[in-house]
C-alpha cells in the first residue's frame, strides 16, 4: 500500500491535532517516525509547524514579521493574513513558484483565500526561492512563514 | 458539538475555555498577534493568530473568524461579549457555513440591535418603555421634546451598551445636538437613526438574566443591579438587586420573559430596565444578546454555570431546570462584582496599557477572580482595559462588601495604573453600604 501525498498530509493533519510528541509506526509498506519536539513545536499547542520558535513562544509581533530568521541569510515571507493558502491559481495548475525560481518583490508566490475572497501574496523581496514552508490548501495563520527566499538581484 | 472556536480574548476567553473543559469540549482560541502569548491562547487546545493587534483587523473580522473556525475543524463559535458578539453578520456567516453560533437567532440579534424596533416590540409585549421616539428633523425633535419634557437623552438606534448617548437639557442643546447625534450615529454604527427618550435623573439600572432553550422554555434567572456607573459604563454589579420589592422583581421578570417569547429569543440574554428611584416605576431599555461581563454574580447566587448553559442550549439541549426549580426563584446569599481596570485615575481614568511587572490578587473564602492577567503579561493598547473581575459571594450584602474590601486591599498591580482605589472608595462609602444607589451617584459622590 503506497502512501500518496494526500495520505501524508492527512497523517500530518491528524498528528497536528493530537497531543503526541513522538510517533513511530512501522508496517511492511512503510516506516514513519515523527518527533515533534525536534521540530520545535510547543507540545501543548498543535500549531502548524514552524510557527513557533523552539520551545518558548516568541513574543508576538505587532506586524507580520518572520520569527527566527535562518542563519544562512535567507528571509521568510510571512502570511499577510489568516486564510487558506494555495500555491497555484487553480487546482491542477502549475504552482506560482517552485524552489530555485527567481522572484522579484512583485512576483505572486501564492494565494490566500478568506471566505471565497482570493488575495494574492507578493514575494516582497527579490531573490531565489529556497524552501516552500506552507502546505497547499492548508490553513495559514497571520504571520505564519509561507516560504523562504535567498535574497539576490 | 465537539470543538468550539472562541472568537474573543481576555478574561471572557479564559472563562469560555473553562466552560468547554467542564463540558468535555475541545476549544480553539482565535487570537490577535498581540494576544498569542495571552492566557486564553495558552490554555486552549490550540490558538490561531487571526490578524494583527488592532481589533478592526482581527477580532472584528467575521470573515477571518469563520475561516479560522472552519480551518481548525471547529463546529461552533462562541463570540463572548463585545467585538462580534452581537453582530448579525457573524451569526449569519457562521450558520451559512454549517457552524453552530452560540447565541440567539440572527433575527433576534438584528432586532435587539435596533433599539427603536426593540422598544416597539417591548411595548407590544406589555413591557413599559420610557416616553420618547424617533426624530429626524429639528422640528420633530422640538415637538417631541415639548411632549416629554427635559432633561432627555438622544440615543442612536444602532447604539446600545452606553454608546451613542447624549444628554439634552434645553431647546438650544436639542437644536445643536440632534443633527450632530445623527451624523455621529451614522459614522459609528452605519445607521443614522436617533431617538429621544425621557431621562430619569434618579434611576437605578436593573437587568434580568434570561435563558431560553429550543424546547419552549424561557426563564428569568434573577436580576442584577448595575447602578454604579461612570459615563454609562458599569463599575460594580450585584445580585440580587438590593431594596427591590418582590412586586417589582416579579414584574421585571415577567416583562423580560414576555419580550423574549415575543421575539423568539433563544440562548442567554439580558433585558435591561431603568427604575425611577423616586416613583419606583420600571421601564424597559434594551436587550443584550450575549453573555454579560457581570454574569458571575448571577452564577454565584444561583449556582448555575451560565457559559456552559449557553453551549448546551446551542447544542440543542434543554435548560433542564423548571421555573419552579432550585436556582431560579431561589437565590442563595448576595454577590457583588467589581471590575479592576487598567485605568489612570489621575488622567480621567484613561486606559493605561503596559506590561504587568506585578499582578497579585489574594485568595479569600467566598471570592472568585476571573482574569487573564499574571505577572509579565502585557495589557495591549487595542482593547478594553478590564484586568480582572473580583466576585464576592456571602450570606448577605454586608458580608460580600467585606470580602471585596478586604481582597482589594491586598490586590497588588505594578506596571499599569488601576482603578483599585476607586473601587475601594465605592465599597467603603456609606451610600453604597446603604444599598440602592442611582446611576448618577458615582460621578457625584467621588
Amino acid at each position: 500500500m503506497p502512501l500518496s501525498d494526500d495520505d501524508v498530509r492527512e497523517i500530518l493533519r491528524i498528528i497536528d491535532e493530537s497531543d503526541v510528541d513522538e510517533l513511530q509506526i512501522e508496517t511492511p509498506a512503510f516506516a514513519l517516525h515523527i518527533n515533534r519536539s525536534a521540530a520545535g513545536v510547543d507540545a501543548r499547542s498543535p500549531a502548524p509547524r514552524g510557527v513557533q520558535g523552539a520551545g518558548e513562544r516568541a513574543p508576538a509581533p505587532a506586524a507580520p514579521a518572520p520569527r527566527g530568521e535562518p542563519a544562512d541569510g535567507s528571509v521568510t515571507i510571512p502570511s499577510p493574513m489568516l486564510g487558506t493558502f494555495y500555491r497555484a491559481e487553480s487546482p491542477g495548475a502549475a504552482p506560482f513558484v517552485e524552489v530555485g525560481v527567481t522572484v522579484t518583490p512583485d512576483t505572486t508566490v501564492g494565494i490566500i483565500e478568506v471566505m471565497k475572497m482570493m488575495n494574492s501574496v507578493p514575494a516582497g523581496v527579490a531573490g531565489v526561492v529556497a524552501e516552500i514552508l506552507a502546505e497547499n490548501a492548508a490553513l495559514v495563520e497571520y504571520g505564519q512563514p509561507l516560504l523562504r527566499v535567498t535574497p539576490g538581484e | 458539538m465537539k470543538r468550539v472556536f472562541i472568537a474573543n480574548r481576555g478574561e471572557i476567553a479564559v472563562r469560555i475555555v473553562g466552560a468547554c473543559r467542564r463540558l468535555g469540549l475541545e476549544c480553539v482560541v482565535g487570537a490577535s498577534a498581540a494576544d498569542m502569548d495571552g492566557m486564553a491562547a495558552q490554555l486552549a487546545d490550540r490558538a490561531v493568530c487571526i490578524g494583527p493587534g488592532p481589533a478592526g483587523d482581527s477580532y472584528l473580522r467575521d470573515d477571518l473568524v469563520v475561516q479560522a473556525a472552519l480551518g481548525t475543524g471547529c463546529d461552533a463559535i462562541h463570540p463572548g461579549y463585545g467585538f462580534l458578539a452581537e453582530s448579525p453578520r457573524l451569526a449569519t456567516r457562521a450558520r451559512d457555513h454549517g457552524l453552530t453560533f452560540v447565541g440567539p437567532p440572527t433575527a433576534a440579534i438584528a432586532l435587539a440591535g435596533d433599539k427603536l424596533a426593540a422598544r416597539s416590540q417591548a411595548r407590544s409585549a406589555g413591557a413599559p418603555v420610557l416616553p420618547g421616539g424617533e426624530v429626524t428633523t429639528a422640528g420633530e425633535a422640538r415637538a417631541l421634546a415639548a411632549d416629554i419634557g427635559y432633561p432627555l437623552l438622544v440615543k442612536a438606534a444602532g447604539g446600545g451598551g452606553g454608546r451613542g448617548i447624549k444628554r439634552i437639557d434645553d431647546d438650544d442643546e436639542l437644536d445643536a445636538l440632534v443633527g450632530l447625534a445623527r451624523r455621529e450615529a451614522g459614522a459609528a454604527f452605519g445607521d443614522d437613526r436617533v431617538y429621544l427618550e425621557k431621562l430619569i435623573e434618579s434611576a437605578r439600572h436593573v437587568e434580568v438574566q434570561l435563558a431560553a432553550d429550543e424546547h419552549g422554555t424561557t426563564l428569568a434567572l434573577g436580576e442584577r443591579d448595575c447602578s454604579v456607573q461612570r459615563r454609562f459604563q458599569k463599575v460594580i454589579e450585584e445580585a440580587p438587586a438590593p431594596g427591590l420589592s418582590e412586586t417589582t422583581r416579579a414584574r421585571l421578570q415577567q416583562a423580560a420573559v414576555a419580550f423574549a417569547e415575543r421575539i423568539g429569543y433563544r440562548n442567554l440574554g439580558t433585558a435591561e430596565f431603568v427604575i425611577d428611584a423616586v416613583s419606583g416605576d420600571a421601564y424597559f431599555l434594551e436587550v443584550n444578546c450575549r453573555i454579560q461581563v457581570e454574569h458571575p454574580v448571577t452564577e454565584a447566587v444561583t449556582g448555575l454555570d451560565l457559559v456552559a448553559m449557553q453551549l448546551q442550549i446551542a447544542a440543542g439541549e434543554p435548560i433542564g431546570i423548571s421555573p419552579d426549580g432550585p436556582g431560579v426563584t431561589g437565590v442563595t446569599g448576595h454577590a457583588i462584582e467589581c471590575r479592576l481596570n487598567a485605568e489612570d485615575p489621575t488622567r480621567g481614568y484613561m486606559p493605561s496599557p503596559g506590561t504587568l511587572r506585578l499582578f497579585s490578587v489574594p485568595e479569600r473564602r467566598g471570592l472568585r477572580v476571573d482574569t487573564h492577567c499574571r505577572p509579565g503579561a502585557t495589557v495591549p493598547p487595542y482593547y478594553d482595559s478590564l484586568l480582572a473581575k473580583l466576585i464576592a459571594h456571602a450570606d448577605d450584602r454586608d458580608g460580600a462588601i467585606e470580602i471585596l474590601r478586604d481582597a482589594l486591599g491586598d490586590v497588588d498591580v505594578e506596571g499599569v495604573e488601576t482603578n483599585r482605589t476607586l473601587l475601594i472608595s465605592v465599597l467603603a462609602h456609606p451610600d453604597f453600604a446603604a444599598g440602592a444607589v442611582t446611576t448618577d451617584w458615582l460621578e457625584r459622590a467621588l
